[in-house]
């Protein structure tokens, strides 16, 4: 789950972490009131939408009269933003974050991520404040300082001098490092998160180190536990589709193709879908429909794939250990009769109970086109889409 | 032969009285696995299945001389049920739960480090021995006493790999899941050291996905390791666009690294024979075997039309 730019910053600062002064706009009448609690004299307008880019594709001004910082969030609110992690499309502006302006001397780049190599919490840094770290990780990979955290030990007062250090910093500018350092690792332990980025990572002329921007991603698994974080959670900003599968138990993710894919097991799902491909057809989603899936659940999949009006044909694929095919044929069955199903069915059914959940298909004379192997289903339901389209 | 478990390992079972925990030792009895007992905190004393249940996994290797554990806790409970298992000193943990905090996985896999617990999963279909030992959730009947070791993230994708491999007549020694999850007990590199040892297994196929670099750090041990043995391999994910988690928490592709075409670059030059689609990993195995490699593209390649 992504937290917004301005709960990031929140999070952040109640572990320490020092932030520019900001107020957050949810509709146009609390324009006036955020641009005053700023105060200026400089003011700096950003949208909140869960991708990176904003400043390139104009959603991030600075400005230096409260009127101009009026204006411009009245601009940026509701307007649609488009970035290259927003696809062509782009995203609608719902919030937006007005803060302070700083004196800013030093660029730096600050991260807390686990490392899966080591398996440990990572505090990660580079002097190429402001840039894209995958672009720095590629070109100038010896800008990167790694610091692993022991978890047992925890965070040391030295992770934060080896990181200040290797950064360049001195005296204040150190002192405060280190206690920017340590918040942000413990907001990360605290909060189940899976990335902390700060970039850029500011000094400034008075020698202070403050976040300019955060961003904040929190592990799913640990959700459970976190929620006050669940209650931060923006459903407009994520997939409907995507959403409605969730709360079905059902890992659901949109792709642009036209082959709907319901499988069982997410490596299946994945590798379902690079078999599509592979015969020449392209998938239309990723869905796994997990383990021990009832009857219910393998409808309100069907329901989800059938949504998206690109699909023109579907593709079922179980290899059922924990599933039962018999189970997963019944759900089949009635998602077929109960959302008139238009487009051309492929189903392959292998593993636990499979004699009963292929008898279950025969029985109900649907016209489900029945595949033997994983081969020949995929290039019948390549075969049948394009007949269908 | 086989590796991790064979016909005399003793097992347990962590979560026995739950719905996962009855349904799978059912399935392992069934299987003719010696599950020896279970522990259910609260429940010690009790009978469950026949098998009797204890309040912790000490008094239950204590009494039962078991040497592994099969754990289905839910997830806010699994990692001390791990723990759990490491402080009683069993040699192997099998962790089945899906949706562990990642965090707590962190902790775990540091308790792991000096211990002599060796943990597979979590988020694993689990490990089996065929005809010996099931320890899991896979369906039992596909599988073949044989000589293929198998490893995979995936729990379908074996038991892909295990129908073709049984349908092919070389069945498997023994077939491990590593989980799908960014923080597990063992990576690929763990279990692939076994299987070269194993007199009984004569090929491998490793099965990985996008994310992470185990597939990479298996590789580069493959091309180093002075044992050789033919060995298969697949990728799932090719298609999956990056940033976004494919179900398993681990397979994410983030900025460049972790995808698909890396990891079977990096395998072909460690000399593992990368099977090009899913329904081909047996015959690429197949074809290894024979002295035929590199192995032909899929069976009946279809030009893509627009």
């Amino acid at each position: 789950m992504n937290l917004h730019e301005y709960q990031s910053k929140a999070l952040l600062a109640r572990y320490g972490v020092p932030v520019p002064k900001g107020s957050v706009i949810l509709s146009a009448a609390d324009i006036d009131r955020a641009v005053k609690e700023v105060a200026g004299p400089v003011w700096v307008v950003k949208a909140q939408i869960h991708a990176g880019g904003r400043g390139k594709g104009g959603g991030v001004k600075v400005v230096k009269s409260a009127d101009d910082a009026a204006k411009t969030a009245k601009q940026i609110l509701g307007m649609n933003l488009v970035t290259h992690q927003t696809g062509p499309a782009g995203k609608e502006v719902h919030r937006v974050y007005v803060e302070q302006g700083a004196d800013i001397a030093k660029e730096l780049y600050f991260g807390v991520l686990l490392d899966r190599s080591t398996s440990r919490v990572t505090l990660m840094g580079s002097t190429e404040g402001g840039m894209d770290i995958e672009e720095v990780a590629a070109k100038t990979p010896e800008k990167i300082v790694r610091v692993g955290i022991d978890p047992v030990a925890g965070f040391q007062p030295f992770h934060a001098r080896k990181l200040g250090f290797a950064l360049g910093l001195s005296g204040d500018a150190l002192k405060g490092a280190a206690k920017l350092f340590k918040g942000a690792y413990d907001a990360y332990m605290a909060s189940d998160a899976s990335l902390i980025e700060i970039n850029p990572l500011a000094v400034t002329k008075q020698g202070q180190v403050i976040a300019l921007d955060a961003k904040i991603v929190i592990d799913d698994n640990g959700l459970f536990r976190q929620p006050e974080i669940v209650a931060m959670r923006d459903e407009t900003e994520e997939n409907q589709a995507e959403l409605r599968a969730q709360r079905a138990s059902i890992n659901y993710v949109k792709l642009d193709g036209n082959i709907g894919c319901l499988v069982n097991g997410a490596g299946l799902a994945m590798a379902t879908m690079d078999l599509i491909k592979h015969s020449g057809g392209e998938p239309a989603n990723f869905l796994d429909v997990g383990g021990g899936a009832p009857k219910e659940r393998v409808v309100e999949a069907f329901n989800i794939i059938l949504d998206d009006p690109n699909v023109k044909g579907i593709l079922v694929n179980i290899f059922a250990g924990i599933n039962r095919c018999d189970i997963i044929a019944e759900g089949v069955v009635a998602a077929t009769q109960e959302v008139n199903m238009k487009v051309p069915l492929v189903v392959r059914l292998e593993g636990t109970n499979v004699e009963k959940g292929r008898q279950i298909l025969k029985d109900s004379k649907l016209s489900i086109i029945a595949a033997d192997g994983l081969a020949d289903a995929a290039e019948k339901i390549v075969a049948a889409t394009r007949e269908h389209v | 032969m086989s590796i991790l478990i064979d016909a005399d390992t003793r097992v347990i079972v962590q979560g026995i009285t739950g719905a996962q925990g009855t349904f799978h030792t059912e399935q392992g009895l069934a299987y003719g696995t010696q599950i020896v007992g279970g522990v259910t905190p609260g429940k010690g004393g009790t009978k469950h299945l026949g098998l009797p249940v204890f309040d912790t996994v000490a008094e239950a290797v204590e009494a039962t001389g078991a040497t592994a554990t099969a754990i289905y806790v839910p997830p806010p409970f699994a990692a001390d049920a791990v723990l759990e298992a490491i402080d009683a000193e069993l040699e192997l943990a099998v962790c089945i739960t899906e949706g562990i905090p990642v965090l707590d996985m962190v902790r775990v896999r540091r308790a792991l480090q000096g211990s002599g617990t060796r943990l597979i999963g979590p988020n694993t279909a689990g490990l089996i021995t065929p005809g010996a030992c099931k320890i899991g959730i896979m369906p039992g009947h596909i599988h073949m006493p044989g000589k293929v070791g198998i490893v995979s993230k995936s729990g379908t994708l074996t038991y892909e790999a295990v129908e073709q491999t049984t349908k092919a007549g070389l069945g498997q020694s023994t077939c491990v899941g590593i989980g799908g999850d960014p923080v597990n007990g063992s990576p690929f590199v763990d279990i692939l050291e076994l299987f070269l040892a194993d007199p009984g297994t004569e090929a491998i196929i490793m099965i990985g996905e996008i994310g992470g670099s185990f597939e990479e750090e298996a590789a580069a041990f493959i091309r180093r390791s002075r044992i050789k043995k033919p060995m298969a391999g697949f990728i799932a994910g090719a298609t999956a666009p990056p940033g976004k988690r494919m179900g398993h928490a681990g397979a994410i592709i983030s900025g460049g690294a972790g995808t698909a075409e890396g990891k079977k670059e990096a395998m072909r030059s460690a000399g593992i024979a990368v099977a090009d689609s899913l329904t081909n990993i047996g015959a690429t195995l197949v074809n290894l075997l024979l002295g035929r490699f590199p192995p032909p593209r899929s069976a009946r390649p279809r030009r893509r039309v627009n």
